[in-house]
């Protein structure tokens, strides 16, 4: 799309702009109105999460278009700024300590919390009258391989009946500890949900009743949703005969 | 080996005590084995029914711990669906999607197509600009596929307890509806029909007037359900106070759609969350007081007379709309959504060949860009939840601003609300089990996804 415009009137490769972002996601200016402690968290600067390099997928001698050395970063909605208006300010009051970062996008409010306020987080959610999120619509991972030291994100839907809200609270986790507290005291429909993420993605759910794989047989190895593990190409296991990946399973030529 | 021992059906001790493969009319040795033992297994048994009993709907595996005929632990073994089609959709692009979300859950697949599009359109910023008739066509296909569900659910509920009558009248009028979405779509499931920014291709002629008809009839067969059921002193005595499950024991596992309403919550995403245009149409949302198999057979019953509602509404607007656009004006969005087929019924369209191979360059490089790569998702996530027949419905979309979706993932109602089997089931008899589920209406392909 904005590709194609691109294209009819070539520009500098350091000069490609950041992707679209909502005006109401423009990040403050430093130093302004933001405690320094809370500045410094390192969830509220602007991260790049990974990079995309070129235009038409040809590499090398092949690409005649020269848009194959393109390098344009890849970058979520930043950080957004008080007042964020309407109900996102109460439910923000009531988390308030507890929160890293808060993300608006498209009228969807999102509340980055780290894994160590997570059950405190939860339990305000379902508790505090102002709040009163009824129900967790369940947890589900996100594996952005390139976001170095936050390459697992688990994310809630919570949804409040009583004022008719809903939100995403996000909680990121590093590939090497891979621990975030269960919510299943809490909430006990992410029961599954949390199986699910544990299966998919390696999450861990400390003080889960029994963090079993769910999808996949008890004894897979690996966990298929990460974007490091292929899409097919896996040999299959049935009854001790051993069947290859497609592509491995017989030559034609 | 004599001919009489059985090579299937026979006992052996493992660790966790002894172990017998049941394949019927072999209860006599079972009894004898268990006296044998003497000690534990006489009050314990553990039963492990499926993965493929025919009660269990679709591959559904139940471990049940009984104590004579009363079920004391019910567990679920799930997955034995599970087709990756999460991690497939990550390989493809964004409107290629459709096609393999409409496969998850296989008995609503317009509402699979309706919550992925509905989030894709939400990061494409696109939702104000989505023409009114394809919104109508998406409402209308919608409530058609709610019927079809219901109906499903309904069949197949009568026949596990033994209600064969409603099986076949409830299959037969499930193909009634079919029919309509082959006409419409041209498949009878599996239809990839709701595509971002629009649906895939206008009302066929004749259309409003099979709708219409279908109406009608149903109107005349509906109530044939109710005099078939509803007062049955047979079919509620099976389902009233069966799989018990209150307001509280549900926001707790999270349920929603027909089993948080049996508890006389009128929760529905359709006036709590309207997409599609759903606050312009008049229904109501129904609800019981029983919280029970029975409240939630009448929910069913009584939500398929408010999608009758809907649909006759929305094919009076369609009368309206005729000759209006379905697909969102935006051809960079539109086009992969949209390749006509030439009259032969093969390839593309002559004029289109015509118009990028003999007129315009740019138009062949638009084509090539947009039909092999696809268009671009500004970076972000969207959830847009919607009440599918069995409750909330929500795809988690996330973009990195690429051609392929980075993440999608499906919170499939039947996934959450089958955790409440047990809740539902411990305590009662054997038999109540499959009327639990039945209540709760799982769809396997969407559990395990």
């Amino acid at each position: 799309m904005t590709d194609d415009k691109k294209a009819d009137q070539p520009q500098p490769a350091v000069e490609q702009p950041a992707v679209e972002q909502s005006p109401e996601n423009v990040p403050a200016p430093t130093g302004e109105a933001v405690p320094e402690e809370v500045a410094q968290r390192p969830s509220r600067r602007v991260r790049q999460v990974g990079e995309r390099q070129g235009m038409f997928g040809v590499k090398g001698t092949g690409d005649t278009s020269g848009y194959g050395g393109l390098v344009a970063p890849v970058v979520y909605p930043a950080a957004t700024q008080r007042p964020y208006g309407g109900w996102f300010d109460t439910v923000a009051d009531g988390l308030d300590p507890l929160i890293d970062m808060v993300v608006i996008h498209r009228g969807e409010i999102t509340f980055h919390i780290a894994p160590g306020n997570l059950l405190a987080a939860a339990k305000l959610l379902r508790d505090e009258p102002d709040l009163r999120f009824e129900l967790c619509a369940g947890v589900n991972g996100v594996n952005y391989p390139d976001d170095t030291g936050r390459e697992l994100h688990a994310v809630y839907s919570f949804l409040s009946m009583t004022h008719n809200r809903r939100i995403r609270v996000e909680v990121s986790v590093p590939d090497a500890d891979p621990h975030l507290p269960s919510l299943c005291g809490i909430y006990p429909a992410v029961d599954w949900h949390e199986r699910e993420a544990f299966d998919m993605y390696g999450l861990i759910f400390d003080g889960h009743p029994a963090l079993t794989r769910i999808l996949m047989p008890d004894d897979w190895p690996g966990h298929p949703q990460r974007k490091d593990y292929p899409l097919g190409g896996i040999p299959v296991e049935y009854k001790g005969g051993t069947i290859a990946p497609p592509d491995q399973r017989r030559s034609y030529s | 080996m004599s001919t009489t021992e059985d090579l299937y059906a026979g006992s052996s001790e493992t660790t966790d005590g002894k172990v017998f493969t049941v394949s019927g009319q072999d209860w006599d040795e079972i009894a004898a084995g268990l006296g044998d033992d003497g000690g534990d297994a006489q009050e314990r048994v553990v039963v492990n029914m499926g993965p493929q009993h025919p009660s269990t709907h679709g591959v559904l595996r139940l471990i049940l711990e009984l104590e004579g005929e009363t079920v004391t632990e019910a567990r679920c073994g799930i997955g034995y669906l599970h087709t990756g089609i999460e991690k497939n959709m990550e390989y493809r692009s964004w409107v290629q999607g459709t096609t393999f979300c409409t496969r998850m859950d296989y008995l609503s697949p317009f509402f699979n197509e309706a919550t992925y599009v509905l989030g894709v359109e939400r990061l494409l910023d696109i939702e104000d600009d989505i023409p009114e008739k394809a919104q109508v066509m998406r409402v209308l296909l919608m409530e058609l596929n709610r019927i079809s569900s219901h109906l499903v659910c309904i069949a197949t509920g009568g026949m596990e307890i033994g209600a064969l009558t409603v099986m076949t009248i409830g299959f037969r009028e499930r193909e009634l509806v079919l029919d309509l979405f082959e006409l419409i779509t041209g498949l009878r499931m599996n239809h990839a029909f709701i595509r971002p920014g629009g649906v895939a291709q206008d009302l066929p002629p004749g259309a409003l007037e099979e709708i219409r008809g279908f109406v009608a009839l149903m109107k005349k067969r509906l109530p044939e359900y109710a005099a078939l059921c509803n007062a049955n002193p047979i079919f509620k005595a099976r389902l009233e106070g069966v799989g018990h499950l209150d307001l509280e024991g549900c926001l707790a596992l999270g349920l929603t759609g027909p089993v948080l309403r049996s508890t006389g919550y009128p929760w529905d995403l359709r006036k709590t969350s309207p997409y599609c245009g759903y606050e312009t149409y008049d229904f109501d949302v129904q609800t019981w007081d029983t919280s029970d198999s029975y409240g939630r057979f009448r929910v069913r019953l009584n939500e398929m007379w408010e999608s009758l509602k809907i649909i006759e509404q929305a094919a009076d607007r369609l009368a309206r709309l005729e000759g209006e656009p379905v697909m969102v004006a935006d051809k960079k969005i539109a086009w992969p959504s949209q390749l006509a087929i030439g009259s032969d019924g093969m390839g593309n369209s002559l004029d289109h060949i015509r118009h990028i191979m003999g007129e315009s360059m740019e138009a062949l490089i638009h084509h090539f860009k947009l039909v092999t790569e696809g268009f671009r998702v500004p970076a972000g996530q969207a959830y847009v939840p919607i009440e599918s027949p069995r409750g909330e419905l929500g795809a988690h979309v996330v973009s990195d601003g690429g051609t392929r979706p980075f993440r999608a993932h499906f919170r499939d109602p039947s996934f959450n609300n089958l955790q409440a089997m047990g809740v539902m089931s411990e305590g009662s008899m054997i038999a109540d089990v499959i009327v639990a589920i039945a209540s709760i209406d799982p769809v396997m392909g969407g559990v395990d996804r």
